[in-house]
């Protein structure tokens, strides 16, 4: 049972490498307890920014931050960063072109109970719609670190989501197969891998563990696109649809934008049917994204599974995945009647 | 500072050609910030097409990103480009002059466009002056009427908290907006006392007069442990009595009849100015 919220991990990563960068500066809006970002706070006093609760000055500060050769992180609940502070988001980072990385932290139905307001169901479809910003919705701890890791290395502005509560691992400290902006592929067998052809260094890695796959199969029943919190569970489904002898791929799309498109149409084409799962409305999120790439690419039934368009039920946001069938059973059961 | 004067007539003519090149532009806003441009770019700040990727350089966000003409035409004149190519392209297809400032022209920090976000933009540029220990300062103009964005004042709340002294706040205090006076849609008066509240040094002075800019200007630099704020009171259309102080100027294209007037305006101008 893994007790590291993804978080906890950019935190881990931003302190190991503002120990050598001086120029990394991380932002709260009196965020920094619920962003995990107390630590680094604490650590480098001089490298961290409390704007107070004042998300559009966050984003804008960053932006003149980085402007002037910072590497900006700015962490605030992702309900309030991605459209309470959506135009400096558009403006100041994206048509300006700033370092900045948005970092979204509770995301998704994270407050459970707190209502809609607390809740982000529009931040993908918000920030994807900008031109020159990037959207990532990382699985678990280990893929988070290596995604905040190769953001450390870029100078374009990005918005990253990330969940309250720990998620169960997906991947291990040795088999994380990951490359910047490429789906990883993930079987109901335990193997994973990025497409062959798309030979990296990490990709390698992996293939030295004994469950690592560098090749895309070709023959499949069914395909499941999923992000963030929502990859776990379609890996649990893809082991529950195994077990019935129904072959399922899960594509864990970390990179909402720049989708991997070549990842969808492959993996569409070996397959009959193809599945989005998101913790996130059922308009402009994943789901939309995929549907465009596999109706213009390789037509193919697609199910969309996501929130509904309605404020959701209260509880903890378990209650809520199982209330809307996104979990493994909701998910396998969507594939069985899908095929 | 009578050359500054003389200069900026001539670029109050480029900028009425500009409007009447690209079929629209915010003139009554660009002849009142002029004298404010003018001072900041060939007096106060240390900006040049030579300098422009020197981390020493002074920072400059036009906030109130609709007056892009005045600013296009100053930095023309410091020769980041050409005149005859702003002249030619403003507004027109495919090109990069657009009618807001944006940071793919030499010259442009940061886009704006949207009013309420200069500000913020320049505490963040401020912090960075004062994390890395450089002794730039950044300097920002905003509208009157852009004060009424509450971002602005989120900018505010933290220049005071971070003691930004290297940052300095213009407001082109014109009294006029797009529906009418300020006064009438938005109340800001008093300026001085709601600044002062925030914490900032306040300077009011006659935004279109050069010796009053420049020892505000100067009185800025000499002010430390806060940021500072010059309320410039200036007059929408400034230079010819056809636009003066009249609200609809704020984004109105002169036909043959006014351009003729308003050009013979800012000539009369520009010689009384060789005259003093």
């Amino acid at each position: 049972m893994n007790k590291i919220p993804n978080r906890q991990a950019i935190c881990e990563v931003l302190m190991e490498a503002a120990k050598e960068d001086k120029d990394i500066v991380v932002l709260c809006s009196d965020s920094r307890g619920s962003a995990s970002l107390a630590p680094f706070a604490q650590a480098f006093p001089e490298q961290f920014v409390e704007v107070g609760i004042a998300e559009q000055d966050l984003v804008s500060i960053s932006a003149g931050l980085a402007k002037c050769g910072k590497k900006s992180f700015a962490a605030s609940p992702a309900c309030f960063l991605s459209t309470r502070s959506y135009e400096q988001a558009k403006v100041d980072c994206a048509y300006s072109n700033t370092n900045v990385t948005l970092i979204g932290i509770s995301g998704g139905v994270s407050y459970g109970a707190l209502g809609m307001s607390h809740h982000s169901a529009q931040d993908i479809a918000a920030m994807a719609a900008i031109p020159n910003m990037r959207v990532y919705l990382p699985s678990d701890r280990f893929q988070t670190a290596k995604l905040i890791r190769a953001l450390l290395l870029d100078q374009k502005p990005a918005y990253v989501r990330v969940g309250r509560n720990p998620v169960e691992d997906i991947y291990t400290e040795e088999c994380c197969p990951f490359e910047m902006d490429r789906a990883t592929i993930l079987y109901g067998d335990g193997s994973m891998g990025v497409y062959a052809d798309r030979h990296s260094e990490e990709t390698e890695k992996a293939g030295e563990s004994e469950n690592a796959e560098r090749a895309g199969r070709e023959k499949l029943d069914a395909v499941v696109v999923a992000c963030g919190e929502m990859v776990r569970p379609a890996l649990e489904a893809a082991e529950l649809l195994a077990a019935e002898g129904i072959l399922a791929a899960v594509l864990d799309m970390y990179c909402v934008k720049p989708l991997d498109r070549e990842a969808v149409i492959q993996a569409a084409k070996a397959a009959k049917l193809v599945v989005t799962v998101e913790e996130h409305a059922p308009f402009g999120g994943l789901g939309s994204m995929v549907s465009q790439v596999v109706a213009t690419e390789c037509p193919k039934k697609v199910i969309n599974l996501a929130l509904p368009d309605a404020p959701v039920i209260t509880g903890t946001s378990q209650e809520v995945f199982d209330y809307y069938g996104l979990n493994a059973e909701g998910i396998a059961e969507t594939v069985r009647r899908g095929l | 500072m009578e050359q500054l004067k003389v200069l900026s007539y001539d670029l109050r003519r480029q900028v009425v050609d500009m409007v009447i090149a690209g079929k629209g532009g915010h003139i009554g806003g660009d002849m009142s910030v002029m004298d404010i441009l003018v001072e900041l770019y060939f007096e106060q700040m240390n900006i040049s097409p030579e300098n422009q990727e020197d981390p020493n350089r002074d920072r400059f966000v036009m906030s109130k990103g609709h007056s892009v003409e005045a600013l296009y035409t100053v930095l023309a004149a410091k020769g980041f480009f050409p005149i005859e190519q702003v002249m030619r392209e403003f507004s027109k297809f495919g090109s990069k002059f657009i009618g807001h400032p944006n940071n793919k022209l030499p010259g442009i920090e940061m886009n704006s466009g949207s009013l309420g976000h200069g500000l913020p933009v320049c505490v963040g540029m401020a912090i960075a002056g004062k994390m890395d220990g450089r002794d730039y300062r950044v300097y920002t103009v905003m509208g009157d009427g852009e004060l009424a964005e509450g971002s602005v004042w989120e900018g505010a709340m933290a220049a005071h908290q971070y003691k930004l002294d290297n940052l300095c706040a213009i407001v082109d205090r014109n009294r006029l907006q797009i529906s009418g006076n300020t006064e009438d849609v938005m109340a800001h008066d008093s300026q001085e006392e709601r600044w002062s509240a925030f914490g900032w040094h306040v300077i009011s002075v006659n935004g279109n007069d050069y010796k009053q800019l420049r020892a505000a200007f100067e009185e800025a630099k000499a002010t430390k442990g806060a940021p500072t704020v010059i309320i410039a009171n200036t007059i929408k259309g400034f230079g010819s009595p056809v636009m003066e102080n009249k609200a609809n100027w704020h984004h109105k294209v002169p036909n043959e009849q006014e351009y003729e007037q308003i050009m013979r305006d800012l000539e009369a101008g520009k010689e009384a100015a060789l005259h003093e």
